[in-house]
């Protein structure tokens, strides 16, 4: 049995003026612990798909199921990291990354001091009594990533973590990133629409077309770039290839002269 | 001198002027009070503005002393105190409640919105004589008087901020699982306090008002009482006392919400 299956999803939005569809028939499957990545043009329904994997909304036709169970019932087993941060900012760090295990009532001293060696871990020691407006971007983003990993979900979705990040901070949380979950073995999904970050972060990269959006094409990546952490893969000899590839399969998406 | 030691001493004269100007923006302010005190009593005494309407400052600190001596100010001013107080909690509590009910059915709050509008647009002070004739003259529709006038505006400004929180901060306890009470406890409440500050600055003033014209319509004691009493048998002396009083305990009522205010809003500012 898969581990996360995405059967036939199909959704569309509707306003008073107008029918949008923003998914059209997209099936794909994700095995326990790997690491993929959705990629594609803005419009493409990524951050819609990764919000109905999430179950924060019901598709308008097909299924998501998770280790065979429906995800709407699923309960803190998915991971959601936005693309900011998003702490809260009333909030000291220490609340902050309690803050879904006190949701979900598991707030237990044993997941407490999990989810503080977390921080250690990331290198953010000593700052549990601060809020986040005293913190740098990077350092808000991880203490982002450890209230996800805190309540030690299944699955963990990544919308475009790292975009409003400069671009060394990004490189460096990358490699954090893509360390941590290995050494979990998390399963993970990554929404970006940088191709150097889907190549070098994960195992198969899903790469959709827009409106409506599709699945176009799935990509393996080659295993001497998944053993590599993600700043060396992106100067591993066989990345510029896959980046050439992938390269022109987005442009024959984009018709001619929109950009 | 070393860089470090020019820095330090840059730094002592930046703070010197700091201090200069804090000490000429007290100076000006006690002159305007000076000014303004001295400025009334004289006019008074020479005759330039008519001392039966415009009383001055002596007479009014005469006043102010029979009436603590003999304790009828303590009790008036115990009175209005108590009623601002109890309607000005009351008016924002209420608000904040309905505007909490309004977020929690987006439909009640679509069915109630021309309602809001017509009752936001009514001069509240204009109910005073159905909140006396339904609640008595009494302490009761006074405070009611207090808190009627600020519910309004409070549940629609307090309801737009609501209606305002980032929709992210939502998604992030969505994907935890949490449910809309959790929702409105975690984030929509605190992302809300400075707004629910706010107006309760301004609820301040406008409590005030709904409790001295309350005072006005009925009541026997009171420093509305007293002004209304004073007008009537034309002794200004008194209504400016009132006056000065409700000035005082205004300002105080509100350097307490600012206080309120660095108590409850910490992020680290």
């Amino acid at each position: 049995m898969n581990f996360l299956k995405v059967d036939a999803v199909h959704h569309t939005y509707f306003t008073k003026t107008s029918a949008v569809t923003a998914l059209s028939d997209i099936s794909l499957e994700v095995e326990e612990g790997e690491f993929v990545s959705f990629l594609g043009p803005s419009g493409c329904g990524k951050t819609t798909l990764l919000s109905i994997i999430a179950g924060l909304f019901e598709p308008t036709e097909g299924t998501v199921t998770l280790e065979g169970k429906r995800v709407e019932t699923a309960e803190n087993e998915i991971g959601y990291m936005l693309q900011q941060d998003y702490l809260f900012p009333w909030k000291t760090i220490e609340e902050n990354i309690l803050l879904g295990l006190k949701i979900g009532n598991s707030l237990t001293p044993d997941k407490k001091a999990y989810a503080l060696q977390l921080l250690k871990e990331m290198g953010l020691k000593g700052v549990e009594s601060q809020f986040p407006k005293q913190l740098s971007g990077g350092m808000r983003q991880r203490v982002a990533l450890v209230r996800t990993l805190a309540t030690e979900p299944k699955l963990l979705m990544l919308d475009e973590p790292f975009s409003a990040l400069d671009y060394q901070t990004k490189l460096k949380l990358e490699d954090l990133v893509s360390n941590t979950l290995k050494s979990f073995g998390k399963t993970a999904i990554l929404v970006t629409h940088d191709i150097g970050e889907a190549i070098s972060m994960s195992d198969r990269v899903f790469l959709f077309s827009a409106r409506p959006g599709q699945l176009h094409k799935t990509f393996v990546i080659p295993k001497e770039l998944r053993d590599e952490t993600p700043f060396n893969a992106r100067n591993h000899e066989a990345y510029p290839a896959i980046f050439q590839t992938i390269w022109k399969e987005l442009e024959s998406l984009e018709p001619a002269g929109e950009r | 001198m070393s860089p470090q030691e020019n820095v330090k001493f840059l730094h002592q004269k930046y703070i010197q002027s700091l201090n200069r100007e804090k000490k000429w923006v007290r100076f000006y302010q006690a002159v305007i009070f000076i000014v303004f005190f001295s400025g009334w009593e004289l006019a008074s005494q020479k005759q330039w503005i008519d001392p039966l309407i415009f009383s001055s400052p002596s007479k009014v600190w005469g006043l102010f002393l029979i009436k603590i001596q003999d304790g009828t100010l303590m009790v008036d001013l115990g009175y209005t105190l108590s009623e601002t107080v109890f309607g000005f909690i009351l008016g924002t509590f209420l608000g904040t409640l309905l505007a909490a009910i309004l977020w929690w059915s987006p439909m009640l709050s679509k069915i109630a919105d021309p309602y809001l509008v017509v009752l936001n647009s009514m001069p509240k002070v204009a109910l005073g004589p159905i909140l006396i004739v339904a609640l008595g003259p009494s302490f009761t529709s006074i405070v009611a008087m207090g808190a009627i006038i600020s519910i309004i505006i409070t549940t629609i400004v307090v309801y737009t901020s609501f209606k305002e929180v980032d929709p992210n901060y939502i998604k992030v306890l969505q994907t935890f699982g949490a449910n809309r009470f959790q929702i409105f406890r975690e984030a929509i409440l605190p992302a809300s306090f400075p707004t629910i500050i706010s107006t309760l600055k301004v609820n301040v003033g406008l409590s005030w008002v709904g409790v001295i014209v309350g005072e006005f319509l009925v009541s026997s004691k009171g420093l509305g009482y007293m002004i209304i009493y004073g007008f009537q048998v034309f002794n200004f002396t008194l209504v400016m006392l009132s006056l000065l009083v409700i000035a005082v305990f205004a300002t105080v009522m509100y350097q307490l919400v600012e206080l309120l205010e660095r108590k409850l809003i910490k992020n680290g500012s």
